[in-house]
């Protein structure tokens, strides 16, 4: 447990992405299989214990210490196992007992039966110091949360193993904790494992923002344009008979969407745009898609309210033929090919958007004030569909954001390393003589003026909601944000898309800030 | 004895403790600046306290001042007062106040364990207790000094080639850190921010040795390689720190034992190193001088509070604004 209690405690204090991949490799380089196999497990979020419930790690803790004192330490720490790893008494006598490897762990907990879980973790806290008890609860809750995502954890295995991180990636759903045969891979001592027969996830060819500046050094012949929807990429991997829909990051979350799942009757590997839409290709705002995020199962209702539907824009196999090494228009072609043949339910392609020069492009971006579209996409036209995120084939152009001014309402403290600052920011504008509040932030600030916004929270309080201070309306942020729908989970009927804090008007009177009827005025769709 | 807008008010002695603004008397606890306020016309506290506030505040130290030593007793009105270690920095002192037979302790900022850059607290048994509660939580268990000091040593020998940039406030916690550098033998020249040295003068003219030091703003950008620098904790993730070469940057506070505190200020090297009581070093207070009332004031009052009430103590919390987190 030391070396990754010691890996966890260097990640969580090393800002920079170079650096954590500096700390993966040395880790893979001198832990031994399989602490280190299991230790990627958990860092990719590949090890899950059900009875490791935080609701549980509370129930422990109580035992152990005043549960007021608990709670106090809580709210000031504002993270469990950190809590818990700083508070938990240390017995004098246990000190010399020799605390469990992270394979001991991993192997004891995945053979205890349900209900005996508690127990063993509470005679490993008395074996281990605070930094272990911090990886130990980090690791059993299932949530690391040390900056390190798969992708950055995948990437620091290639730099060690010195192979390509596509490579890696493409074998890496066919791999089973702890991983022997990857590590024997990378050292050297084996071929490749082969790739997944099944449907596994083909890593994502990601976009660069488009800049003003670049585009003078770009042909608009060289470009095919398309919408860019306002949902979220997805990949849907049909193949041999299995079915995956996968996020961006590779993460699996076919088990959300029967709905797509279940028209997937096709042999190919697709990327596309999943949101919600009614009526045959209607798009939902993106608030219904959000319905359906993040959750490992659906209900019938939500599935007849918010029904999901992929806006297909790419295919990178066609049967067992792999088409990534087609430039752009032709994989275009044989998309729509593909799909003329298919005509998968519950699917659609996003068309292209035919354009003379790039003025005309822009003119088009700034007319496109539809709910679903969020701006255009640039794709080269001899692009091949690659890994990660190259520079020049592929530009996203993201149309200006609107922007309000807004008058700050409620501050929460944020988590992680904003866990003492008051981060979270809910603003309003008026509707008559009060404020209701249109929607919340929290980033688009500097570390610096985060400190000044947590100041001014503290001293302009008038009441305390639990974490939740209510300040007094002398504050006006300038929100920016995408677009702005109906809503009737809002007070005020309204709900931004992607708000961000954009100025502090620090000069400004709340007094005149904006007015609910002008939000109202930016309603569209 | 009761709390008004300027501070704690000694009324049967017509004084204020470390009071917040302006007053005709004070008693100053120590000279840290939340404590040691400018512009009193008349200031009592101890000899080393007394030269911090000089050096710190020239004419502001006071118009009158008045040296008092540990243990010797005065009279102020109807109340005798002692000052008596109390562990936190060089001349930081408890208030003992008695009057009509009741003695009240004013604790000031104070640590229990050892350091030999001032003079060990001592506990004194009392009526009422006024507590400090910086960490007064649970979660805050300063571990051993020198094994944090240690992690530093190590850290040294893993990247000879690496400034060390220890954040340090400047009086008190830089030169405990070199003190306790110094106790484990590392005999180097430690370089110092321009906001250091006066302090560190002041200490070794008070006979605490610290060793060679030497200014770091002078000094070349070669020498500073693999060197110990101590600098504000300010000055680390600003602009000054741009000089050295690839820092590996620590902080030296009793904050540094929550994680996320540490990944705030962009520390990569945490050294829970603090000159306030930790958790463990409050309760043990609350026994060793046993007052049937404690009040507790800056810091994180409601657990001590409700510690000391399960205890059967009467415990309140004072609300004492303006006290800051220097010194932790």
């Amino acid at each position: 447990m030391r070396n990754f209690s010691a890996l966890i405690d260097g990640l969580v204090f090393m800002p920079a992405r170079n650096g954590k991949i500096r700390l993966l490799a040395d880790f893979f380089a001198t832990t031994p299989d399989p602490d280190r196999g299991w230790a990627l497990a958990a860092l990719t979020e590949s090890l899950v214990f059900h009875e490791a419930k935080p609701a549980a790690i509370r129930q422990l803790v109580a035992t152990r210490v005043d549960p007021e004192l608990f709670a106090l330490s809580y709210d000031y720490v504002g993270d469990l196992a950190e809590t818990v790893a700083l508070i938990w008494p240390e017995r004098p006598e246990r000190a010399n007992s020799l605390p469990p490897s992270l394979t001991e762990v991993v192997e004891t907990l995945r053979a205890t039966k349900r209900g005996q879980v508690m127990g063993l973790v509470e005679g490993w806290l008395d074996t281990l110091d605070s930094s272990g008890r911090f990886a130990l609860l980090k690791l059993i809750t299932g949530s690391l949360r040390v900056g390190v995502s798969a992708r950055l954890a995948k990437t620091a295995l290639a730099e060690w193993g010195k192979v390509d991180l596509g490579d890696l990636e493409e074998c890496w759903h066919g791999l089973t904790p702890p991983y022997a045969d990857l590590f024997a891979w990378l050292e050297g001592k084996s071929d490749r494992p082969a790739a997944g027969k099944g449907a596994g996830f083909r890593p994502l060819m990601l976009s660069h923002p488009l800049e003003e500046e670049d585009m003078a050094g770009l042909d608009p012949a060289d470009y095919a344009a398309e919408w860019k929807w306002d949902g979220i990429r997805v990949q849907l991997a049909a193949r041999g008979g299995e079915r995956r829909i996968y996020s961006r990051t590779g993460d699996d979350v076919s088990g959300a969407f029967p709905d797509i799942a279940d028209h997937m009757t096709f042999d190919a590997v697709l990327d596309g745009e999943l949101l919600v839409a009614r009526d045959e290709g209607e798009i939902a705002p993106f608030n219904d898609l959000q319905q359906r995020l993040n959750r490992k199962t659906v209900t019938a209702a939500m599935l007849k309210e918010f029904p999901a539907w992929v806006r297909l824009y790419d295919i990178l196999f066609d049967g067992e033929e792999d088409l990534r090494s087609l430039p752009f228009t032709e994989r275009r072609a044989r998309l729509e090919r593909w799909h003329d043949a298919v005509r998968p339910r519950r699917m659609d392609l996003s068309p292209l958007v035919p354009f003379e020069g790039w003025e005309a492009l822009k003119g088009l971006r700034e007319g496109s004030r539809e709910n679903s579209i969020e701006g255009l996409m640039l794709k080269r036209k001899d692009s091949v569909y690659v890994a990660g995120r190259p520079k020049g084939p592929w530009f996203k152009w993201k149309r200006g954001a609107l922007t309000l001014d807004t008058v700050l309402m409620y501050a929460q403290r944020g988590h992680g390393k904003r866990s003492s600052y008051y981060s979270d920011f809910t603003f309003g504008v008026w509707r008559g003589e009060e404020l209701v509040p249109v929607g919340k932030a929290y980033f688009g600030f500097t570390d610096a003026e985060l400190v000044e916004l947590d100041r001014w929270v503290r001293n302009r309080t008038t009441r305390r909601y639990g974490p939740v201070r209510e300040v007094e309306p002398g504050l006006v942020l300038e929100v920016a944000f995408d677009s702005v729908h109906p809503s009737n989970r809002h007070k005020s009927g309204l709900a931004m898309r992607f708000p961000r804090v954009h100025r502090i008007r620090w000069d400004k009177p709340a007094a005149e800030a904006d007015r609910l009827e002008t939000l109202q005025a930016m309603v569209v769709g | 004895m009761k709390v008004c807008s300027e501070g704690l008010y000694v009324e049967p002695g017509g004084f204020y403790v470390d009071p917040l603004r302006p007053v005709e008397r004070a008693v100053v606890t120590h000279g840290h600046s939340d404590h040691a306020r400018p512009g009193h016309a008349h200031v009592l506290a101890t000899a080393g306290t007394l030269a911090i506030m000089r050096q710190r505040l020239g004419e502001g130290a006071g118009a009158t001042t008045q040296t008092l030593d540990y243990g010797e007793a005065i009279r102020i009105g109807d109340v005798t007062v002692r000052l008596v270690p109390a562990g936190h920095v060089l001349g930081s002192a408890q208030v003992v106040l008695e009057h009509e037979g009741t003695r009240v302790v004013v604790s000031g900022d104070y640590k229990r364990r050892f350091d030999r850059t001032c003079a060990p607290f001592e506990p004194v048994p009392c009526d009422v207790f006024i507590t400090e509660a910086t960490f007064g939580l649970p979660v805050f268990r300063h571990p051993p000094d020198l094994g944090e000091i240690d992690k530093l040593l190590h850290s040294l020998s893993i990247f000879p080639e690496r400034s060390h940039v220890v954040g340090a406030y400047a009086l008190g916690k830089c030169q405990r850190v070199i003190s306790l550098l110094r106790a484990a033998g590392y005999d180097r020249p430690i370089y110092l921010h321009g906001a250091l040295e006066p302090i560190c003068k002041l200490y070794e003219g008070f006979g605490v040795p610290l060793g060679e030091l030497r200014p770091a703003t002078v000094a070349a950008k070669e020498e500073l390689k693999g060197a110990l620098v101590l600098a504000p904790p300010g000055a680390v993730a600003d602009r000054w720190a741009r000089r050295l070469t690839d820092p590996v940057v620590a902080m030296a506070s009793g904050w540094m034992r929550v994680r996320q505190r540490a990944r705030q200020r962009g520390v990569e090297l945490p050294l829970v190193i603090s000159d306030h009581a930790d958790w463990d070093e409050l309760t043990q207070t609350l026994d060793e001088v046993s007052a049937p009332e404690v009040w507790v004031t800056h810091g994180r009052e409601e657990a001590l509070v409700h510690h000391a009430t399960q205890r059967g103590i009467r415990a309140r919390a004072l609300a004492l604004v303006g006290f800051e987190e220097e010194g932790a």
